[in-house]
């Protein structure tokens, strides 16, 4: 059964998101916890009401495409594909762990629902981009959706990804960026500037929304939109919070990379579980 | 090379939907009967090999199979990354197809001499290296590599060595190619360069009544096992040849299965590029002249070691040619 047919909570959905990515992240010692926490409520819009994929057929032809091209936050995905039926949930307690499939970076081997392995930055828009591209000759319908970080703009092979969608009309092609001003070791405004980003994106031929990206309602709204021009590729710039939902955590460098043990687990986890 | 590639490559788009040609804005004239005629299986995707590998992935991956065509080392080591993590990773039929090996593109300088794409591309995981040694070879590449499995690495030469298979020879991925028969001595080379090998192979027949072996290595990724044995086990040694890199290249893909296979030749030398970057430009007969790779200078080298290997000397270190 596709998953937008169900009625999903995607609040629910992305408190779990961010819970899994807590343990995960905590269990392993990995880093990220700030990225996936950003990405949470995208991730739950997305499965719980957007994409048109289908857990017991992950590789069903019609299916949706999804591109985490901002691997390092491949904790989330992972939640959100065992939380929507793609694999036990139980799995995700081997996230990170020696002899597991479930890489820090998200990873398609073993992993039904991942349509592409990343952890280098800059390179899914461009497979995605080509996947639009031959649905687009086959006639398809399918959709294909990239999602972003913003410091992954820094790489140039973006870039080259934005004019070739543009120039080729891809408006099956639907590239998210979490734009949460904060990159691996300083915001992206001191680091390498994006603004005007979304100047940039229109400048380049594609069509822009600007959300909230812990708005599910304005997300959803957002996504059900696609394509936002008739012709034109859609590029949904969502403003998040890095770290969002633990209030230590939001807004900092420093949880790009820190993991959350101890104390700072229990405080984390209260946090996530308090606001349900 | 590139136009037995071309040729082929046509064939096989008119027989297989599946087929598709992208170029990095390169092919200035030669790819345009093939845009033509099979608009809907080409595409020029600008001066963006990143993307194109990229691009050439998704294809893939939606059941396509993709050539990426570029010169030099553009189609390689410029989106070495989108090679390795998504072409190989995932399997992707993406053929990666570069016109120039070696000094083809000799005047143009450093930027433009392919000579350490093999040992490059070799290295990485679950993909297939190509080099073939004369325009029949390229085209059955060609066809061979487009319906192998995963990711592929053709190499073309301007240079060509005259053809030497007979009429019903199969060419077979992964199997060395015996380009000339004899007992003596065996010669590996791969790419055009294969050209010189037999012209010096000929040479020693003649005035030394020395038989050469020749090969033709055409896959360096897998490398033919077997070829390597007999080679060992039924002549004096091997000498290999390449206009490429020996760090890492066909030299040292043979020496790797001779050490792993406790197979001891008397002779072995590796002929190939040994001086670094060449700053010095030129067409590629020139080059090869430059760098110890032209006929007399393989005549030479080969000669040298047959004959000290026949005193049973040990062979002298790699010098600095």
């Amino acid at each position: 059964m596709v998953l937008t047919d169900r009625d999903i909570d995607t609040m629910a959905l992305a408190r779990q998101i961010r819970i899994h990515a807590l343990h995960m992240t905590s269990q392993g010692g990995s880093s990220h916890i700030g990225s996936a926490l950003s990405v949470a409520d995208l991730l739950a819009i997305l499965y719980g009401r957007i994409l048109r994929v289908d857990p017991a057929h992950p590789r069903w032809e019609a299916r949706d495409r999804f591109i985490l091209s901002k691997g390092h936050a491949g904790a989330a995905v992972y939640a959100a594909l065992a939380e929507s039926g793609f694999f036990s949930v139980e799995k995700l307690k081997t996230h990170y762990q020696n002899g597991s499939d479930l890489s820090g970076h998200v990873s398609h081997k073993g992993i039904p629902g991942v349509e592409l392995s990343t952890g280098s930055l800059g390179h899914g828009l461009s497979v995605g981009a080509g996947m639009a591209y031959g649905a687009k000759l086959d006639g398809k319908r399918h959709r294909v959706f990239a999602l972003l970080s913003d410091g992954e703009c820094d790489e140039g092979s973006n870039w080259e990804a934005i004019l070739f969608a543009a120039h080729h009309r891809l408006d099956n092609l639907v590239a998210i960026i979490d734009y949460n001003k904060i990159q691996s070791l300083a915001p992206v405004a001191e680091t390498l500037a994006l603004e005007p980003f979304a100047e940039k994106w229109r400048c380049f031929g594609w069509a822009v929304s600007e959300v909230d990206g812990h708005d599910h309602r304005a997300i959803t709204e957002a996504l059900l939109r696609v394509p936002f021009s008739e012709g034109i590729p859609s590029c949904l710039i969502a403003h998040t919070v890095k770290g969002k939902g633990v209030s230590f955590m939001e807004n900092t460098v420093l949880w790009h990379y820190r993991t959350a043990r101890g104390e700072e687990f229990d405080a984390a986890l209260r946090e996530l579980t308090r606001n349900a | 090379m590139r136009d037995s590639f071309i040729k082929r490559v046509t064939q096989l788009a008119a027989r297989d939907p599946r087929i598709m040609l992208l170029t990095g804005d390169l092919g200035f004239g030669v790819l345009t009967e093939y845009a033509k005629a099979f608009p809907r299986q080409y595409l020029n995707v600008g001066v963006a090999e990143q993307n194109m590998t990229g691009l050439a992935t998704g294809l893939a991956l939606e059941g396509r199979i993709v050539f990426t065509y570029s010169i030099a080392n553009f189609p390689t080591l410029r989106c070495l990354e989108q090679i390795r993590n998504d072409a190989c990773y995932h399997g992707a039929n993406v053929k990666v197809v570069a016109i120039g090996g070696g000094f083809s593109y000799g005047a143009l300088g450093i930027s433009h001499h392919a000579t350490e794409d093999l040992s490059i591309m070799r290295s990485l995981p679950e993909i297939t290296v190509v080099s073939p040694g004369d325009r029949w070879e390229a085209e059955e590449a060609t066809e061979s590599v487009a319906f192998t499995p995963g990711a592929c690495y053709l190499r073309l030469d301007k240079s060509f060595a005259p053809e030497t298979h007979q009429p019903d020879d199969p060419f077979t991925l992964g199997r060395a190619r015996l380009a000339r028969a004899g007992n003596d001595l065996t010669l590996i080379a791969t790419g055009g360069i294969l050209g010189v090998a037999l012209r010096v192979a000929d040479r020693l027949a003649e005035e030394l009544l020395i038989e050469c072996r020749v090969l033709s290595m055409h896959t360096i990724s897998p490398i033919d096992h077997e070829a390597i044995r007999a080679a060992c086990a039924q002549t004096a040694g091997i000498v290999t040849l390449e206009e490429h890199t020996v760090r890492g290249g066909l030299g040292s893909a043979v020496a790797e299965v001779c050490m792993d296979e406790h197979l001891l030749p008397r002779l072995f030398r590796r002929l190939g590029l040994r001086a670094g970057f060449s700053s010095i430009v030129g067409d590629q007969q020139y080059l090869r002249t430059v760098y110890g790779l032209d006929g007399e200078s393989v005549y030479t080298a080969v000669l040298d070691a047959f004959l000290q290997a026949a005193q049973g000397k040990k062979a002298p270190a790699g010098g600095a040619t």
